[in-house]
């Protein structure tokens, strides 16, 4: 799956546009507006339109009341526990789909992509019939803190294996070669040589993998339940915002993840331009 | 290939499999056994007309969100790629929204514009188009959630294979639309198949932004994935889980076709 | 009159592409746009073809306007240097492509398909995708697929840059057999003087943007008319002011009038000729070309002191423009 930060405006080569002229394009380019207006800004607007609806004080409670309070700690931690799981198990996973040869990789290869294209509702039932009650493993996870996290990370679980991997296969093997040459031992070269070059990668599937986990909902909804100050995510608790009738604090609430997710990415984004500088 | 130790191979190998085995495999196996386990009751219930219609309705919704948002999709990617104008930085960063927006915030910024009581819910309600808890909505909803998915995918390839190909066809004496249907269009079949594929997965799986939009009114708003929770709720376990099953297989039908337009788009 | 380029100007940004050029382009007539990178030859070629429009200027194809018509409508064949083969249709389609798109018969396309092919020498190759040709079957393919609407003007642009040196001579001597068959004002793009040389009628040279001189090939050879020019088409020494051919050197075993003391620092025999690369006392470089014969003749050695003297000079002013004719010999004594 292609980056979410794939980057179109690339400096103009020194040649205008090759297509329909100005008129075409602009009338294009109107039809993109419109269609992202309708679909995209004016809901956004009116999200942060309604969040403001009580002035700061409501926008202000609505998070910072002590069940939404829990709930926000608790998913920026659940997430970043996330984050660090899949960082190690995404880069071994990756390692072992490039580097490794056993009967019926390819297969595994597949598999990986499952969480992206399986509804999040039958993700969170399909750990519900191992892992909760009637599980023939005797364990009883389900609507535990254990279930939040054992769920974001089947969900996120392509992220990093899919960016790390293209980036694995490019490697100079030579590079590792000529690190072994000089006396380096297998773990030495693997955090001077290859750790560098795979940093860029590993931090932009991170940041995707955060964004989505801090705003995972249908996987968690059967799985570990929204139980406040247990299991209670945002998305769970605006949920229950919007059931109850309290759209401002639910927007509110929305708007405060938005951001989150927006500054996580942008951090991350120059994280990983830095590191791509210095890839070696 | 420097020389590895064998127990360091074996014991990564080990990790990743049984990583994979606990998190991912052997669960999926377990719904296909429970579902099969009550056949009976399960196939009953997956039968009712409720059910029936919330699979339709899946369809449905898909059938028409997936074929507006690739007409913008491929558009998109051309405005985007084979022209230039500011504000392409911007039009990038809102296609991406949806990557970093929790499905449930995107069914209340639909509600908060859409619904009676919403910016031009009220105004369409009166003139005969309910969008809130209907079609419309959850079609919408779709929409947002796969909007990135198919201007992603033709983007990289519009780049790769370069213009040279077009001003080649215009020299031929053709126009804008003959460029675009006979060279352009071939060209990134594959990208937009991929697209294609990967948003329908999305499509089907939408949860969140539907549970919102749609009322849930059984037997009219409920999709297949709404079904699938209300059931096991109602304690309709079996009929849950052959539902779960219908969705997985359907998944790993769209996984094949995946890796199957990977494969064409490299070549 | 085939073309016309009146004051064309073209800038992308802040970069000048084109500076003010004008240009006759003879109907039926085989002319190169030779320059370096960056001399602008291709956008103006792009702008004969009306894949780009000049920001000032006015471009006649066949005493028509053609400044505001868009490339596809100029019935101009163009020929890029990767190609740009439609990679998923068959050479078949390809060079049916412009016909198709005027609602030609099948009939007629077919036929006209066939010579074209058996024209450019690809006959059996029809069912073949572009990605199973070599770059030299590509080329010639993009040239009859180019043909196949009987354009007014061929423009080709950097046409053999992208293939082997081989290839490269092969098309060469290809391409002026073809325009001798074809006979369609032909305009090609090239940073190779020895390319233009060999193929075309006329030459323009161009560079940051200006033309420098225009001319058939001899004539910028023996008469260049700027410092630009005479580097550019075929070799040159510098010696102080005065610009020398190498095989303008004059080698001699005694000092005499006009002629400099200079050492032997490497023979190159190739075949025919020998390049005797020099050094002068005041310790410039310098290397001449002689004929085996005149090697042997003079019994010349590496290490070996001799005197040399030019018998054709130029010298340009300081606007690097020529002053025309030979020097004096005082030019050459103070040299």
């Amino acid at each position: 799956m292609s980056s979410a930060v794939a980057d179109t405006s690339s400096a103009a080569p020194p040649r205008p546009a090759s297509w329909p002229r100005l008129g075409g394009a602009a009338f294009g380019r109107g039809l993109v507006v419109a269609y992202l207006s309708i679909i995209v800004l004016i809901p956004i607007a009116a999200l942060v339109a309604q969040s403001t609806d009580g002035g700061w004080s409501s926008f202000w409670n609505a998070i910072s009341n002590p069940e939404a309070w829990w709930a926000l700690k608790w998913t920026v931690i659940a997430s970043l526990i996330v984050v660090v799981i899949n960082v190690f198990a995404g880069t071994v996973i990756a390692w072992v789909l490039v580097r490794d040869r056993f009967p019926g990789k390819a297969g595994l290869n597949g598999v990986i992509d499952l969480p992206f294209a399986l509804p999040t509702v039958v993700a969170g039932i399909t750990l519900l019939a191992l892992y909760g009650p009637g599980s023939p493993l005797g364990i009883h996870a389900a609507f535990t803190k254990v279930a939040v996290v054992m769920a974001l990370l089947f969900v996120t679980l392509p992220f990093v294996v899919r960016a790390v991997q293209p980036v694995l296969m490019e490697l100079d093997l030579e590079m590792e070669e000529a690190a072994a040459s000089l006396g380096a031992s297998r773990f030495t070269t693997f955090r001077r040589i290859i750790l560098p070059s795979l940093m860029p990668a590993i931090l932009s599937g991170s940041a995707l993998a955060f964004a989505r986990a801090i705003g995972e909902f249908g996987s968690l909804v059967l799985f570990a339940g929204f139980i406040p100050f247990k299991t209670e995510v945002m998305s769970g608790l605006i949920y229950q915002g919007i059931g109850s009738g309290n759209l401002t604090g639910a927007a509110a609430q929305s708007v405060i993840l938005l951001v989150i997710a927006l500054v996580v990415l942008l951090i991350f984004g120059r994280l990983t331009k830095w590191s791509l500088r210095h890839a070696g | 290939m420097p020389a590895s130790g064998r127990a360091s191979r074996w014991g990564l190998r080990g990790f990743a499999l049984g990583y994979l085995a606990l998190l991912l495999m052997i669960p999926l196996g377990m719904i296909f056994y429970r579902a099969f386990e009550h056949i009976g009751p399960a196939f009953e219930s997956i039968t009712t007309p409720d059910a029936l219609h919330a699979f339709y309705l899946t369809i449905l919704v898909a059938a028409i969100a997936i074929p507006l948002n690739t007409i913008f999709g491929v558009g998109c990617a051309l405005l985007l790629v084979r022209t230039n104008f500011r504000g392409k930085a911007l039009i990038n960063a809102i296609i991406d929204l949806p990557f970093a927006i929790s499905p449930v915030v995107i069914g209340l910024a639909l509600l908060l514009v859409y619904s009676r009581t919403g910016w031009f819910g009220g105004w369409l309600d009166d003139n005969g188009f309910q969008v809130a808890f209907a079609l419309p909505g959850i079609v919408l909803a779709t929409i947002f959630v796969t909007l990135p998915f198919v201007v992603r995918e033709v983007v990289p390839v519009l780049h790769e294979i370069g213009d040279e190909q077009e001003q080649a066809a215009r020299t031929l004496g053709a126009n804008w639309w003959q460029t675009f249907w006979r060279v352009t269009l071939p060209a990134i079949r594959w990208g937009v198949s991929y697209g294609v594929v990967i948003a329908t997965a999305r499509a089907l799986g939408e949860f969140g932004a539907v549970a919102v939009i749609s009322g849930r009114i059984a037997g009219q708003t409920q999709t297949a994935t709404i079904w699938i929770a209300q059931a096991f709720g109602n304690f309709d376990q079996p009929g849950a889980y052959l539902g779960a099953v219908v969705l997985a297989l359907l998944a790993v039908s769209i996984l094949v076709a995946m890796n199957l337009f990977k494969r064409k788009e490299a070549t | 009159m085939s073309i016309i380029v009146e004051n064309a100007s073209k800038n992308f940004g802040d970069f000048v592409a084109v500076d003010d050029v004008s240009l006759t382009v003879p109907d039926g007539s085989l002319t190169a746009l030779l320059g370096p990178s960056g001399s602008g030859k291709s956008t103006l070629l792009r702008i004969i073809a009306g894949l780009e429009s000049p920001d000032s200027g006015r471009i006649m194809i066949q005493g028509t306007d053609a400044t505001a018509v868009p490339a596809q409508k100029r019935d101009v064949g163009f020929v890029f240097q990767h190609y740009a083969a439609f990679k998923h249709m068959t050479v078949h389609n390809n060079v049916a492509f412009g016909l198709r798109i005027r609602k030609r018969e099948k009939a007629e396309i077919d036929q006209r398909v066939n010579e074209l092919l058996a024209l450019v020498h690809l006959d059996g190759l029809a069912e073949r995708y572009p990605s199973q040709l070599s770059g030299g079957q590509r080329q010639r393919m993009a040239l009859a697929r180019a043909l196949a609407v009987e354009p007014k003007v061929l423009l080709l642009d950097e046409p053999f840059g992208a293939l082997d040196a081989q290839v490269r001579k092969e098309l060469r001597a290809w391409l002026r057999r073809l325009h001798d068959e074809v006979h369609v004002t032909t305009i090609f793009v090239t940073h190779d003087q020895e390319e233009a040389m060999e193929v075309a009628e006329q030459i323009v040279v161009m560079n940051t943007g200006k033309v420098e001189q225009t001319g058939p090939p001899r004539e910028l050879y023996e008469h260049p008319k700027s410092e630009f020019v005479m580097s550019f088409v075929g070799s040159v020494n510098r010696l102080g002011s005065l610009f020398v051919r190498p095989h303008d050197v004059e080698i001699l075993q005694q000092p005499e009038p006009g002629a400099d003391e200079a050492m032997i620092e490497h023979m190159v025999h190739l075949g025919f000729e020998v390049r005797v690369e020099l050094v002068l006392a005041q310790g410039e470089s310098l290397w001449a070309q002689i004929t085996q014969n005149e090697a042997e003749q003079l019994e010349l050695e590496k290490g070996q002191i001799v005197y040399v003297r030019p018998s054709r000079a130029r010298v340009f002013d300081r606007e690097g423009l020529s002053t025309d004719g030979h020097p004096t010999t005082e030019e050459l004594q103070a040299a």
